[in-house]
């Protein structure tokens, strides 16, 4: 696939989107920062407007996909200012601010484990194996909050099968990357760094299991998990690793982060599932962003193509 | 004091609803501005409450008898907040869904323990005014309003089992929490230790 590069203007010369889209209440914003910064440190941070994200590269020759919901999209500036990206910070308006700088290029993913080819790929080298499609996929929060986000990407079993995993490769486990010189979250010992997550290979293998390196039509805005990520939406949002550097094919259940972090709390599965509280709130209920009431959980978040993945099991206890 | 002081200090206390207030009218709570209220009202609470324990410590400490007026304000403020706080959780989280709620407030140690905090402030909201303090007596009033402690320690408990990871907040405010908790048991227990050892002298019993 193609990411289109503009070869006649430098990058320092496009307008950032946020500026032509918001260029009144920019304007206006900017008015009142300044009458607060007159005021005191205090009053401009109750005033500031919340940044808005620049523009990315537009991604060419997006599919549309059958597994698309209708559902109406959440605006852009709320899925770009409001991310649970505990690597720069903790408190979800901040990562838009901390990623800007983010370097995704030149960016490396190491496939390895029980594969017959170990190999060390280019991102972009990643990004053409297939055609990007443009997925429409509900989004759930293990908060209790929902989404709806127009991501853009591949079925994560075109990679698996061109890295051909051994027979006995029964797990795929993601790493993000580790770099706190960039991340400032991980300087904190808020999590186990590097962040790590895990599947089943043949939740891994699921058509759903998204490959993603963009959303909106363009490339992903770096505090939604650029370069490369993968979307599970019949997961609880953890599960959909961000940043990866590194696949690994595994004989063994991996251990994912939340599950190390409060392993009563978080399991390795993490599939959505209205009818399994998390110890300290109910899943029966979440929030659309963008609306007032709350809305009923779906079982798998309404991806029941998954259900025949744990048939038999005891999801209460594989929670 | 001034005269005007108080007032000022009134409408700085209403500052934080004025901002939540200014934010939701020019569309600045956020991607999930219910979220953002019951936060900042939660925050505000703990914020009113643990200013009013410090009233004690800080008149003594200076030398400022004069802050004890503020105290009471103080104290009404934090019940404001929390109300505030209690509103938007029935209303805006659970929208008024008892059976929802009583399942809440059984089976969630972290609404448990904040509900908790909550029903201790309201004889405290009532007791408040002179007139209450005449008909209880002082030293019943004063035993009565120590239930602030347990109060506050319940508020900063609810913060902290409520986070998922990241547990830098609520140890701001349990820190602080300490340190006024901590001033009182000195000033109670020092003293009795050193008049069974050293000193007949008592220091003076803080009113909080």
């Amino acid at each position: 696939m193609l990411i289109k590069k503009a070869a006649d203007i430098s990058s320092s010369e496009i307008t950032p989107k946020g500026l032509y889209l918001n260029r009144r209440k920019f304007l206006a914003g900017a008015a009142l920062a300044g009458a607060a910064t007159a005021l005191g440190k205090g009053v401009s941070e109750v005033l500031s407007p919340s940044f808005r994200a620049l523009a990315n590269a537009k991604i060419e020759g997006i599919q549309k996909s059958p597994f698309s919901t209708t559902e109406n999209i959440t605006p852009y500036n709320d899925v770009t200012n409001y991310n649970n990206y505990y690597e720069f910070s903790t408190d979800k308006e901040e990562p838009a601010r901390l990623a800007k700088n983010f370097k995704t290029r030149p960016w490396k993913v190491t496939i390895d484990g029980l594969v017959t080819k170990k190999q060390t790929l280019d991102v972009d080298a990643i990004l053409k194996m297939a055609t990007p499609e443009e997925r429409v996929y509900r989004h759930r929060c293990v908060e209790g909050w929902s989404i709806v986000v127009p991501w853009v990407g591949f079925s994560l079993s075109e990679l698996i099968k061109r890295a051909q995993p051994l027979g006995k490769a029964k797990f795929v486990e993601f790493t993000t990357i580790y770099d706190a010189s960039q991340m400032p979250g991980q300087r904190s010992h808020v999590l186990d760094w590097p962040y790590v997550e895990g599947l089943r290979m043949d939740e891994a293998m699921h058509p759903l299991a998204l490959l993603c390196f963009g959303m909106y039509g363009e490339e992903l805005p770096n505090q939604d998990g650029a370069p490369l990520r993968i979307v599970l939406p019949w997961k609880y949002g953890f599960k959909s690793a961000k940043a990866i550097v590194r696949i690994r094919f595994t004989d063994s259940q991996p251990v994912n982060t939340w599950n190390r972090t409060a392993p009563n709390e978080y399991g390795f599965y993490s599939n959505v599932n209205p009818t399994v509280d998390h110890p300290r709130w109910s899943q029966a209920r979440e929030r659309r962003l963008g609306e007032f009431s709350k809305r009923p959980t779906l079982m798998f978040n309404g991806y029941d193509q998954v259900a025949s993945l744990y048939s038999g099991m005891d999801l209460k206890k594989n929670f | 004091m001034v005269r005007w002081f108080k007032p000022v200090v009134f409408l700085a206390c209403l500052g934080p609803l004025a901002r939540l207030g200014w934010r939701a009218y020019s569309h600045n709570l956020g991607a999930n501005p219910i979220e953002f209220i019951t936060h900042s009202t939660g925050d505000w609470t703990l914020i009113f409450l643990l200013v009013a324990l410090a009233i004690t410590p800080l008149r003594k400490l200076t030398g400022q008898p004069w802050l004890i007026r503020y105290r009471r304000m103080f104290g009404l403020f934090a019940f404001f907040y929390v109300i505030l706080h209690f509103m938007t959780y029935i209303w805006l989280d659970k929208f008024f869904d008892l059976h929802e709620m009583l399942a809440d407030v059984t089976k969630r140690k972290f609404i448990t323990v904040g509900f908790t905090g909550f029903l201790l402030l309201i004889p405290l909201a009532i007791t408040s005014t002179s007139g209450w303090i005449r008909r209880l007596g002082g030293k019943r009033w004063q035993a009565l309003h120590r239930l602030i402690y347990c109060s506050a320690l319940a508020g900063v408990i609810h913060y902290w089992w409520l986070v998922k990871a990241d547990i830098h907040k609520p140890l701001e405010y349990a820190v602080v929490l300490g340190l006024l908790l901590g001033y009182r048991i000195v000033v109670w227990v020092g003293p009795r230790f050193a008049h069974k050892t050293l000193t007949p002298n008592r220091l003076e019993v803080p009113s909080h």
